[in-house]
């Protein structure tokens, strides 16, 4: 389909502002200063536009137009109700520097917010300003950085990440400035406890784990590590991209974990929105709150609500202003309709899907460990080799059934991955036909496996050319 | 109890158990140890219609944009949105789907991106430009960590009057990795960067030197003269407006060569600071050291064009601890904003835009000179935010200003720590004649 660029007819225009109604000013700096040549942005019609984003809209596949079980992603159902409350103009029309007296609303929404959160994960302090996951990572790693200096620990250099780790772990770690540990995982899928506690050296600052970890599978040594990590004073991170397993069932911070930080766009079902924007808050124990970035909202004696700037320990900021707030308004609206029992629920009812979809794809497909999962779990695809298909193949069949592929060659200890993670919110019989789906294609690779070279068949654009985006780099378009 | 979320029955989860081969829903967390034994302290499920109910009075408790005048800036804008643009935005198709990883069923937001792209690199006179950041304060943080990637230079010098959130950003971000930080002072007369400075404390080490256009006090910071007094081997980052590149000539034509940005102001609502989304554009030969995801076009088997994300091993999904940034989501949803946005501004609309919150800020500074109330601070040359030493508190004056329905200029001391009794004022073409008039005299009087 065209650019919108190429929509263009010079003079066309779809905005009008009101006529000026003060005088002229002079423009009184230097000529060199002053735009010669305005920005090639598109000359277009209202209809123009509204055609070409609701066309753009069309070639998406998305949450609402089909099965989406990108595992580790969390693409459950975005209630609508989340983006109503969000364009309130209570909370969208309103500007960070207001005086706190004139926004108790938007303040006591993140006061509870922060309560709710804290009350999921069993810590003790949150802070609602990182934007997305990734950068909750980095706050928690820069609070336990600072935390561990001021305590006299100055050699602690070193972060242990599992080699089943979602990629922003060391990526996290390393922006925070530690060098990075792998450990392995043993033949259950779980962090192999000698190999962790061979690194297990004076050096290590913390150990970031995901649980259930990235194979889906708890982690059911966790108070053993929890011990190993405390023990040699390096605190224990805990990577909330799989917390919707446990809601009300199990905490973090029961769990012995001393930093956590949330997706409240994945569990808490604010809408993905193509990447973002997201929110990445993060909760500490007492210990740690001193040196989370500043402000934190608080409540006064009397009832009103403030930010909380006099925190001479705080790592700084790590964005302006508060946070993506209207990311914490759907989050809030969630929590409010779901409740503890909802939440519960959700966690259980994700847990059962994936294991349906598991033990039903067990019969035709490896998975990566027979064990009970969590909210997801892993298919090894190494078999479809012997039928000269590879998961991408596999996959890109999936997508002329209108489903979602999982997330594939992830984690990296499973050879062709794809990690399955349904989330709660699917029906019994989106996951019977799905099953049936995978099982159809599986004949395809063992009958036609040209065919799955071939696929996908029905998407807007077929396979694409990856190499050649990369060699003939083209990273904008070329106007006129 | 019912869940409008949850789609099972009680029958099916049981058939479902039995599929396993488990009794109860329980039996899936066996190998879990410290089970809670009660329930979570929080409140219980609740309907739509009572939730609605809760955040409707919640939200009644903020002072929003719809039913107050507003004369305050310093980063976040209250500029017009076409109805379309949230309409259009709000579609379910780009706001459930997830970051474009299997590009085939992704072609919406990959194009939309690249066209994002696109405009970015219009706007700001760049080559190249990511697909966007968390913000502006992160923007500029990362920013700093690539010139010294590209340098191999760890000193870089932020103007003292950029953004103060955004240099306690760049602080953080800067800390654990040696950067050393210096502040330049500014011209306490003009407002502007002070080049004696700069040159006092540039050397061998400086990996870049970062100035923002307009700078936080309103002042239009002069970057050609300030690029002629940088080597060119160091870099210089811009932190720009983007509607007042609507009226300034664009940082790529003056010699930067990185320009990052807050976006909000490109038709997201103000959202009490978040999000709106950081912009990241600069010249072609840094792009493999830049942070991001960013978007290519390529064709597909049958050689119909496509996008797809390209080098991706600057990534941490692909690179880990090598990537040039641990960035995953970003902020997509705020670039589609802005994008159609920016469709509806056109060439000539963005360029209207910022003429009116040139004309409409002057005008308001002229009214306020003439109340003999208000000091001028700085004499260098302003876009739509200035900076005037009142004669009253500046907390008086706004509670004052509040009663009248209008959210007064910034109290600069709450957010700098200094410029005590110093206000910052901001216009955009949203503020009215009659508005500015109307608190020039309430202001006159009331003093």
């Amino acid at each position: 389909m065209k650019f919108i660029f190429e929509h263009s007819v010079e003079g066309k225009k779809a905005f009008r502002l009101e006529e000026l109604d003060v005088p002229l000013s002079q423009i009184d700096f230097p000529q060199y200063l002053l735009r010669d040549v305005p920005p090639e942005l598109p000359q277009v019609s209202e209809l123009d536009i509204v055609r070409h984003y609701t066309q753009l809209e069309k070639l998406n596949h998305s949450v609402d137009s089909g099965f989406y079980p990108l595992g580790s992603c969390t693409m459950k159902y975005n209630p609508f109700i989340n983006d109503e409350t969000a364009s309130y103009a209570g909370f969208s029309k309103i500007h960070p520097y207001e005086e706190e007296d004139s926004v108790q609303g938007a303040l006591e929404l993140m006061y509870n917010l922060q309560q709710s959160l804290c009350e999921i994960t069993g810590m003790d302090a949150i802070t609602l300003q990182p934007a997305a996951g990734a950068h909750g990572e980095l706050t928690g790693m820069l609070i336990i950085r600072k935390y561990l200096l001021d305590k006299g620990f100055t050699n602690k250099t070193k972060v242990i990440v599992p080699d089943s780790a979602h990629g922003t772990n060391p990526a996290s770690a390393k922006m925070a400035g530690f060098d990075i540990v792998q450990v392995k995982s043993d033949e259950h899928g779980l962090v192999d406890i000698q190999d962790l506690k061979m690194n297990m050296t004076d050096e290590v600052a913390a150990i970031m784990l995901t649980n259930p970890n990235t194979l889906g599978i708890f982690e059911k040594n966790i108070c053993e590590i929890q011990k190993i990590a405390h023990e040699k004073n390096a605190l224990l991170y805990y990577d909330g991209a799989n917390l919707n397993a446990i809601m009300g069932k199990v905490r973090p911070g029961d769990m012995g974990f001393d930093v956590v930080h949330l997706n409240l766009h994945k569990t808490f079902s604010t809408p993905h929105g193509m990447g973002g924007p997201g929110s990445g808050p993060v909760g500490v124990k007492k210990h740690l709150s001193p040196y989370l970035p500043k402000p934190v909202v608080e409540m006064d004696i009397d009832g009103r609500y403030y930010f909380n700037n006099d925190m001479p320990l705080s790592i700084g900021k790590v964005r302006s202003f508060y946070g993506n707030f209207s990311v914490m308004v759907r989050a809030y609206t969630y929590i409010l309709m779901m409740g503890k029992d909802g939440l519960r629920r959700a966690s259980e009812l994700a847990v059962l899907n994936a294991n349906y979809m598991r033990v039903k794809l067990s019969k035709s497909f490896k998975i990566s460990h027979e064990n009970i999962c969590k909210h997801e779990f892993v298919i090894n695809g190494s078999a479809l080799k012997e039928y000269g298909v590879k998961t991408l193949d596999f996959v890109k069949m999936l997508l002329d059934n209108g489903i979602h592929p999982p997330t594939v060659y992830f984690p990296l200890i499973v050879e062709e991955a794809m990690m399955i993670e349904p989330t709660e919110t699917e029906n019994k019989e989106t996951l019977d036909n799905t099953i049936k789906v995978f099982e159809d294609i599986l004949k395809v690779a063992k009958t036609d496996p040209q065919k799955l070279h071939d696929a996908p068949f029905n998407t807007p654009v077929r396979r694409l050319d990856e190499t050649k985006a990369t060699k003939d780099l083209k990273v904008r378009y070329s106007i006129k | 109890m019912d869940y409008p979320f949850l789609p099972h029955t009680e029958e099916e989860i049981g058939q479902m158990l039995e599929s396993i081969g488990l009794k109860q829903i329980d039996d899936l967390y066996s190998d879990v140890p410290v089970l809670l034994k009660e329930e979570l302290s929080m409140a219980p499920s609740k309907s739509e219609m009572q939730v609605r109910e809760i955040m409707k009075e919640l939200s009644c408790r903020n002072i929003s944009l719809d039913d107050y005048g507003i004369f305050r800036g310093a980063g976040v804008y209250n500029h017009y949105i076409p109805s379309a643009v949230y309409q259009l935005a709000s579609k379910r198709g780009f706001l459930t789907a997830y970051t474009p990883y299997q590009a085939e069923v992704s072609q919406g937001t990959l194009q939309m991106l690249f066209e994002y792209q696109t405009m970015i690199c219009e706007i700001t006179g760049m080559e190249v430009a990511n697909s966007s950041m968390y913000d502006g304060a992160s923007a500029m943080a990362e920013s700093v960590l690539m010139a010294q990637r590209v340098t191999k230079k760890d000193k870089v010098l932020i103007c003292d009057t950029v953004h103060p959130e955004y240099i306690q950003v760049t602080r953080t971000y800067t800390e654990p990795v040696n950067t050393v930080l210096e502040l330049l002072k500014h011209d306490s007369k003009t407002g502007q960067a002070d080049l004696q400075d700069l040159k006092a404390k540039i050397d061998d080490s400086t990996a870049a030197v970062v100035v923002q256009y307009t700078n936080f006090y309103g002042v239009i910071e002069d970057i050609k003269t300030l690029r002629e007094n940088i080597p060119s081997h160091i870099l210089l980052i811009v932190v720009a407006n983007p509607i007042s590149l609507g009226m300034l000539q664009a940082p790529g034509k003056l010699g930067a060569d990185i320009v990052v940005g807050e976006g909000q102001c490109l038709g997201n609502n103000c959202n009490f600071g978040g999000p709106g989304f950081g912009f990241f554009a600069s010249k072609h030969s840094y792009i493999r050291q830049m942070p991001g995801r960013i978007i290519g076009e390529t064709l597909d088997r049958e050689g119909k064009r496509g996008f797809v994300m390209v080098l991706q091993t600057r990534e941490q999904h692909i690179r880990r601890e090598k990537a040039t940034s641990n960035i995953c989501s970003n902020q997509a949803h705020n670039t589609l904003i802005a994008s159609i946005y920016l469709s509806f501004l056109g060439k000539s609309g963005l360029k209207e835009v910022a003429y009116q919150c040139y004309h409409k800020a002057h005008y308001l500074a002229e009214k306020l000179m003439e109340s003999e109330k208000f000091e001028p601070v700085f004499s260098g040359p302003f876009f739509n935010e200035f900076v005037l030493k009142s004669s009253v508190p500046v907390g008086i004056m706004n509670q004052k200003l509040l009663e009248q329905k209008y959210i007064g200029p910034l109290n600069l001391e709450k957010v700098t720590g200094r410029d005590k009794d110093c206000a910052l004022f901001c216009a955009t073409e949203m503020t009215k004649k009659e508005e500015i008039d109307y608190i020039t005299s309430f202001l006159e009087a009331m003093i």
